[in-house]
C-alpha cells in the first residue's frame, strides 16, 4: 500500500492563544512546513469610521483610543493633529510637550508589550512578558496621574492636551527615566544573547527592502528591514525637530532585527522624554475653543509615526460639527501585508514567532 | 492465621500500590503550589495565595474545579482509547516510584533490574500521548502528538546511552550469597547507589549533561516542550481533554518533573547517601528538591526550540556526546579497575579530573558546530531605496 500525504488545513483562530486578539489565520501545512496562508479579519471590526460621523470633534477621540489599545496616546496624537490642521487651531508650546513625552512614553509601553508577546510567542513561560509589564505599568501609573485612566486615555484634545501634569507626575518621570535603561539592560541580558531566542529568530521571516517598500510597511518593520524611515524625522511634527536623536535601523530584516530595533527605539524614546522634560516651558496647555468645533470645508490628512508604523488620521469637514468622512490609515493593518510572504516555507512555530514580531492590534486591524 | 499466598500476595500488593499512588499524589498536589509559587517570583508576581495559608490548598481548589467541570467527549473521537490515555500517561510515573530506594532499606520494591525497568516504562507515556493525540480527532492534538513521539522517541536514544555509561561506573553484579537470594546485579538502583562513593555527577559529568537535557525533553518542559507548545497548539495533544481527564494528564504532567528529579538523583547525586546524623530519606528529598528547583528555573527562564532544532540536538548533539562519554569511561575503566573489576576511590577522582576536561572542551567543541555563536551584529547600512534624509530637504 502506497502512503500518500496531503496537505492539511488549519484555522489558527479566531481563539487561539498567539494571534494577539480575534484573528484568524487559515494555513495549510505540509506536515509541519506552511504552505499557505491567508488571513481573515473583522472579528473586532466596531464601525470606528462610520461612527466618527456622527460625534463631534472632541467626541471622537475617545474612539481614536479603542483603536490600538496599547497605544491611545498616540491615537489620540494623529487624530487630534489632523483636526488642527483642518481647523488651522495653533497648539501652545507646553502642550506640544507633553503630547511628545506622553506619545514617547506611549511608544515605550507599546513596545515593551510586543517584545513580551514576542517572547511569549517564542515559547519562554511568561517570564519576559512580566518582566516587560512591570515596567509598562509604572508608565501607565504616570498615564494615571495625567489623566485617570490607564489605558483608554483619551488625553489629548485639539489644539492641546485634556489638562497640565499634576505635581507628582515629574518625580515619578525622573525616577522612571533614571531607572529604566537598567531595566532594558537586565531585559537585553535575558533576552539578545541568548542562544535560543537567536536560533528561532535570526534569519526567520526575512522581509526584504524592496518588498517592504511596495507593500507600504511602516514603523520598527519597515525600518528592521534597513529603510531609514522615521516620520519624526522625515516629516517633523509637534516639537520633534528640535530634538536630538537617532533611528535604529536594522540588518537583515529578519525577526531578530524586528526585535531589537524596538529595544534600541525605547532607548530613544528615552533620550527623547530627557530632552523634553529639560525644553519644557511653561504656558497655558491648550488655547480657548469652542466645545464644538465647526471647521471650514475641506479636508486634511496628518499623520504621527506612531509605535506600529504610521498612523493617519483622514478628514472632511463640510463645517458639520461631525466629520464629513473620517479615514485611518492603519499600520497594524498594512503591516500584515507581506505576511505571506514571510511566513511561506517556514514551520509552525516559526508562523507565530513571525506573526508575533509583526505586532498588530486587532482593534486597529478591524477598525 | 495463615493467609492463602494469593490472598497476601494481592494485600501486599496493593497496599504497596496505595502508598505509591497517594503518595505520589500528595506530593505532586504540592508540587503544584511550590512550582506555581516559584514561577510567581521567577516572573516578578505573587502565584496563588489566597487559600489557605500561602496559598497551600490551592491544589485542592484546582483538583475540585476540574473534576466538576463537565467531561467532554468529542464526537469525532475515539471513545475507548481518548478515555485510556491519560491513565497510561500516569501509569509509568507511579511505575517507576515503585522501585527507587528512599533509603537503604526503603523501597517498596527491590528490582534487580531497576534502571532497565525504568527506561522500559517511561517510554509508555509516548505512546499515551500519541493514542491521546489521535483519538482527540483534533487537528492540533494530532501535531502536537506527532511532534511528541518524533520527540520522545528521538531523546529515549542519548538517554539510553547515558545511563549506560553511569552502568559502566557500577561495577560488577554480586554473586548469589548462599541462602539463595539472588545477587544484585549492577543494574538494581540500591547497587547503583551503593557504588556511588563519589557521585557520579563528578565522575561522568558529561553523562549527567546529556541525560538532563534528555530528560527535560522526556518530561516536555520548554525548551522542549513541543507536544504542548501552548503559543502554536493551543495545548498540544490534550486541546480536546477537559474535566477529569484533563485532571489526570496535568496530574501525569506535574509528576513528571519529580520523577525526572527522582531518576538523576539516584542516577548522578549518590541517591540517598549523604551524612550520618540526617537520616538517608531526608537527603533523598532534599537532593530531590534542588534539581526539582533546578529544572524548573529553566523552565522559568529559556524559550522554546523549534521542532526540527530540537530534534538535530538530540541526534547531532546529545547522540555524539553520549557516545563520545561511553567511549570515554570505558576506555578509562579498562585501564583503571582492579582485579575483581571494582574500581577505587582513586580511580574514580582520577577519572573525574579526567572527565571534566574532556566535558567541557566536548561541550565548547558542540556549541561552536551548532550553535550561533555571539552576538556578531553587523553596523547597518541604511537601504538605498528611501532615505529620507534627502526627502526631508
Amino acid at each position: 500500500m502506497a502512503i500518500t500525504t496531503e496537505p492539511v488545513t488549519i484555522n489558527l483562530g479566531p481563539q487561539h492563544p498567539s494571534t494577539h486578539g480575534v484573528f484568524r489565520l487559515r494555513v495549510t501545512f505540509d506536515g509541519e512546513e506552511v504552505v499557505d496562508v491567508e488571513p481573515v479579519f473583522g472579528y473586532l471590526h466596531r464601525g470606528t469610521e462610520k461612527l466618527a460621523e456622527s460625534r463631534s470633534y472632541v467626541q471622537i477621540v475617545t474612539l481614536t483610543d479603542r483603536l490600538d489599545y496599547t497605544a491611545s496616546m498616540s491615537n489620540n496624537l494623529a487624530y487630534v493633529r489632523a483636526v488642527e490642521k483642518l481647523a488651522g487651531i495653533e497648539v501652545p508650546e507646553r502642550a506640544m510637550y507633553l503630547r511628545v513625552i506622553t506619545a514617547e512614553l506611549q511608544r515605550i509601553a507599546s513596545h515593551l508589550m510586543a517584545t513580551g508577546f514576542l517572547l511569549n510567542d517564542l515559547g519562554a513561560f511568561a517570564t519576559p512578558l512580566m518582566y516587560c509589564f512591570r515596567e509598562r505599568e509604572r508608565i501607565l501609573d504616570m498615564f494615571e496621574m495625567l489623566c485617570g485612566a490607564r489605558i483608554t486615555l483619551s488625553y489629548m484634545r485639539p489644539g492641546g492636551v485634556f489638562q497640565d501634569a499634576p505635581a507628582e507626575f515629574w518625580p515619578a518621570l525622573d525616577t522612571f527615566l533614571v531607572e529604566t535603561p537598567g531595566y532594558l539592560d537586565d531585559l537585553e541580558n535575558l533576552i539578545t544573547g541568548n542562544e535560543i531566542v537567536l536560533a528561532r529568530t535570526r534569519g526567520v521571516g526575512i522581509l526584504g527592502d524592496e518588498l517592504a517598500i511596495a507593500t507600504s510597511v511602516t514603523g520598527p518593520m519597515l525600518r528592521a528591514s534597513g529603510v531609514q524611515w522615521d516620520l519624526r524625522k522625515a516629516d517633523p511634527y509637534e516639537v520633534y525637530d528640535r530634538l536630538e536623536f537617532d533611528i535604529p535601523i536594522g540588518v537583515a530584516g529578519d525577526t531578530f532585527d524586528r526585535y531589537l530595533v524596538r529595544i534600541l527605539e525605547m532607548r530613544e524614546s528615552l533620550k527623547i522624554i530627557e530632552q523634553c522634560v529639560d525644553q519644557i516651558p511653561r504656558g497655558p496647555i491648550k488655547p480657548d475653543l469652542p466645545f464644538n468645533l465647526r471647521p471650514p470645508e475641506g479636508d486634511a490628512y496628518a499623520a504621527v509615526e506612531g509605535p506600529k508604523g504610521e498612523l493617519g488620521f483622514y478628514l472632511v469637514s463640510d463645517r458639520g460639527i461631525a466629520p464629513y468622512r473620517c479615514k485611518i490609515r492603519a499600520p497594524s493593518f498594512i503591516n500584515l501585508t507581506p505576511l505571506k510572504e514571510m511566513v511561506v516555507g517556514w514551520k509552525v512555530g516559526d508562523l507565530i514567532v513571525i506573526f508575533g514580531s509583526v505586532d498588530v492590534v486587532l482593534g486597529e486591524v478591524d477598525r | 492465621m495463615d493467609l492463602p499466598e494469593w490472598l497476601a500476595f494481592g494485600m501486599a500488593g496493593f497496599t504497596l500500590a496505595f502508598i505509591v499512588i497517594n503518595a505520589m499524589i500528595m506530593s505532586t498536589a504540592l508540587y503544584t503550589w511550590f512550582e506555581r509559587r516559584a514561577l510567581g517570583r521567577f516572573q516578578v508576581r505573587l502565584g496563588p495565595n489566597r487559600w489557605g495559608p500561602f496559598g497551600l490548598l490551592q491544589p485542592l481548589a484546582d483538583i475540585i474545579k476540574l473534576i466538576t467541570k463537565e467531561d467532554t467527549i468529542p464526537d469525532e473521537a475515539d471513545r475507548p482509547a481518548f478515555t485510556v490515555a491519560p491513565v497510561v500517561l500516569l501509569l509509568p510515573m507511579l511505575l517507576v516510584v515503585a522501585v527507587v530506594p528512599f533509603g537503604e532499606d526503603s523501597f517498596l520494591g527491590r528490582l534487580n533490574v531497576g534502571i532497565l525497568f525504568i527506561v522500559g516504562v517511561t517510554s509508555i507515556s509516548t505512546i499515551a500521548i500519541f493514542v491521546g493525540g489521535w483519538a482527540s480527532g483534533n487537528k492540533y492534538a494530532m501535531l502536537g502528538a506527532m511532534r511528541g513521539v518524533a520527540m520522545l522517541i528521538s531523546y529515549e536514544v542519548p538517554m539510553a546511552l547515558a545511563i549506560a555509561g553511569v552502568l559502566l561506573l557500577v561495577g560488577p553484579a554480586l554473586p548469589a550469597d548462599a541462602e539463595g537470594f539472588a545477587g544484585i546485579s549492577s543494574l538494581a538502583l540500591s547497587k547503583i547507589v551503593e557504588s556511588q562513593v563519589l557521585p557520579f555527577l563528578l565522575v561522568s559529568p558529561l553523562a549527567f549533561l546529556v541525560f538532563v537535557a534528555a530528560a527535560s525533553a522526556e518530561m516536555s518542559r520548554t525548551p522542549f516542550d513541543q507536544i504542548e507548545a501552548e503559543s502554536e497548539l493551543g495545548s498540544g495533544y490534550h486541546t480536546e481533554y477537559s474535566g477529569i481527564k484533563f485532571a489526570v494528564f496535568q496530574l501525569a504532567e506535574f509528576m513528571a518533573p519529580i520523577v525526572t528529579s527522582i531518576i538523576i538523583v539516584t542516577l548522578f547525586l549518590g541517591g540517598t547517601r549523604g551524612f550520618s546524623p540526617v537520616p538517608e530519606q531526608i537527603w533523598f528529598i532534599l537532593k530531590v528538591f534542588v534539581v526539582i528547583f533546578l529544572l524548573l528555573w529553566v523552565r522559568a527562564t529559556w524559550p522554546r526550540l523549534r521542532i526540527d532544532q530540537i530534534m538535530a540536538f538530540a541526534w547531532k548533539g546529545l547522540f555524539g556526546l553520549a557516545i563520545l562519554n561511553l567511549f570515554v569511561v570505558a576506555t578509562e575503566i579498562e585501564f583503571l579497575r582492579t582485579s575483581d573489576g571494582t574500581l577505587s576511590t582513586g580511580s574514580l577522582w582520577l577519572m573525574a579530573a579526567i572527565n571534566w576536561p574532556v566535558t567541557l572542551v566536548s561541550v565548547v567543541v558542540l556549541a561552536r558546530l551548532l550553535g550561533h555563536g555571539r552576538m556578531d551584529r553587523p553596523e547597518p547600512s541604511p537601504s538605498p531605496l528611501a532615505n529620507m534624509y534627502a526627502e526631508a530637504e
